[in-house]
């Protein structure tokens, strides 16, 4: 079997593990729908302070709910001994990491999706013709997030305040993340020319391909035994 | 093995690179043209933060030399030096804010430098407070040294996007191409105190360590003692 395969066959046993209970899904949607709500009273009410702020919103949800589902894609492997199974698997461990890497991006870019159009409802904003471009700055915003949160949970998991310490650990590691995604979600929902947001994506390249490499070249040591 | 003599000339060192660093700061040393005696704030905030940068570049690379050769030493200096990058990296930013109330007119403002510096600080805040929660010391040396390497590696990229958000700071006037724009005198002071700062950095990690070793030494003992 190809290295490919096997990540894909780690990510199939994962997702189909999530699609039986929809666990993590269900706790992230219904957080990030909360925090969307909440965002209405936390400012008053007022639609145009709410859309002017928006993208910084929608990625204060976004970071948020990740770390719930984030935290339990290493979490989950500790109950039955699975990490001894998993390690068993005759796969180097970068594809574990890779594998595990491909469904929490998947699960946090579905949450992603059905959150972008309540909020353009909620808000009555319109999301709809901006997807393609609102695309482009979410898929490489999410794989740094997920990335850097799939090496992170590696680390946090099985600890007794494992729930405060992967947000404490990660939030500060993927600020200049946060703060691209924002920076090139405002450029798409002011409609401004999408080259404005071109340095934003360059930089969430970069990280990504930094965090990606440095996880890649770290992993194993951090699941061996 | 790092002897105590040399512990103790470095503390000794220390001591008489601090008091000439004050010496050097507050007397020989002219007041600024324009800012007047508070512009002596740089002669404590500037070697802090150039001697916390260069305690969590040894970080890095002790990181490094741990996960390619599994040797407790390079992990005890790798969680020493940070701790002590932590501290002084937390005094700078303390130093700076004081400084900058009467000069920048504000306690703290979202500049890049200062933004970049804050957030390295809480990088490794958090790496004090995994190695703290983690049990089993061979597997918190572990996750130390990954988040040692990421965490350092993580701050071109910080710094350059805080950079393009927004920038306040005086340019860099030691660490930059070209001659320095400090004037003589001042270049003395700050100089001899970045030197003594150097000194204590290294007198505070060569401590350090030892207390590590000896804290091995105990468990070592206490298993000897229960077996």
């Amino acid at each position: 079997m190809s290295f490919v395969r096997r990540v894909v066959a780690i990510a199939r046993k994962d997702l189909l593990a999530e699609w039986r209970d929809r666990e993590s899904f269900s706790a992230m949607f219904f957080f990030a729908f909360l925090v969307l709500f909440l965002f209405n009273f936390a400012l008053g009410g007022d639609q145009t302070l709410i859309r002017g702020a928006s993208s910084g919103l929608l990625w204060l949800a976004f970071t948020f709910t990740s770390v719930l589902g984030l935290a339990r894609s290493v979490q989950g492997e500790l109950e039955n001994d699975c990490l001894d199974g998993l390690l068993l698997y005759p796969a180097p461990r970068e594809a574990i990491y890779l594998g595990k890497l491909l469904v929490n991006f998947t699960v946090i870019l579905v949450v992603e999706l059905v959150i972008f159009p309540l909020f353009a409802v909620l808000y009555n904003m319109d999301l709809w013709s901006r997807l393609p471009k609102l695309l482009l700055i979410a898929v490489p915003g999410t794989i740094g997030f997920a990335a850097a949160g799939t090496l992170l949970s590696a680390m946090t998991a099985g600890l007794k305040a494992r729930d405060a310490m992967l947000p404490f650990l990660l939030f500060p590691l993927t600020i200049p993340l946060i703060l691209s995604a924002v920076k090139g979600t405002e450029v798409v929902l002011r409609g401004d020319p999408f080259e404005l947001a071109v340095p934003w994506l360059k930089l969430m390249v970069a990280f990504d391909t930094v965090i990606l490499v440095a996880s890649l070249l770290t992993f194993e040591y951090l699941v061996e035994e | 093995m790092i002897g105590r003599g040399l512990e103790r000339a470095l503390g000794i060192l220390a001591v008489i690179g601090l008091v000439t660093g004050l010496y050097t700061g507050f007397l020989y040393a002219p007041p600024d043209a324009v800012q007047g005696e508070v512009q002596r704030i740089m002669y404590l905030h500037v070697p802090l933060i150039l001697v916390s940068y260069f305690a969590f570049f040894v970080v890095f690379v002790t990181s490094i030399l741990y996960l390619a050769r599994r040797c407790e030493r390079h992990d005890a200096i790798a969680h020493s030096s940070a701790e002590i990058g932590v501290l002084f990296t937390a005094l700078a930013i303390a130093a700076g804010s004081i400084w900058g109330r009467p000069t920048w007119g504000t306690w703290w403002t979202w500049d890049a430098r200062l933004t970049t510096t804050t957030i390295l600080l809480l990088i490794f805040i958090g790496y004090l407070m995994l190695r703290a929660l983690v049990d089993d010391p061979s597997r918190g040396a572990t996750f130390g040294a990954v988040l040692g390497i990421i965490g350092f590696l993580d701050v071109p990229i910080i710094h350059m996007s805080v950079v393009w958000w927004r920038t306040l700071h005086q340019p860099a006037s030691v660490l930059r191409p070209g001659p320095s724009t400090v004037a003589p005198d001042m270049q003395v002071a700050l100089y001899t105190n970045l030197a003594a700062f150097v000194l204590l950095y290294g007198y505070f990690l060569v401590k350090r360590v030892r207390l590590e070793k000896a804290r091995w030494e105990l468990i070592r003992l206490r298993m000897e003692g229960a077996a």
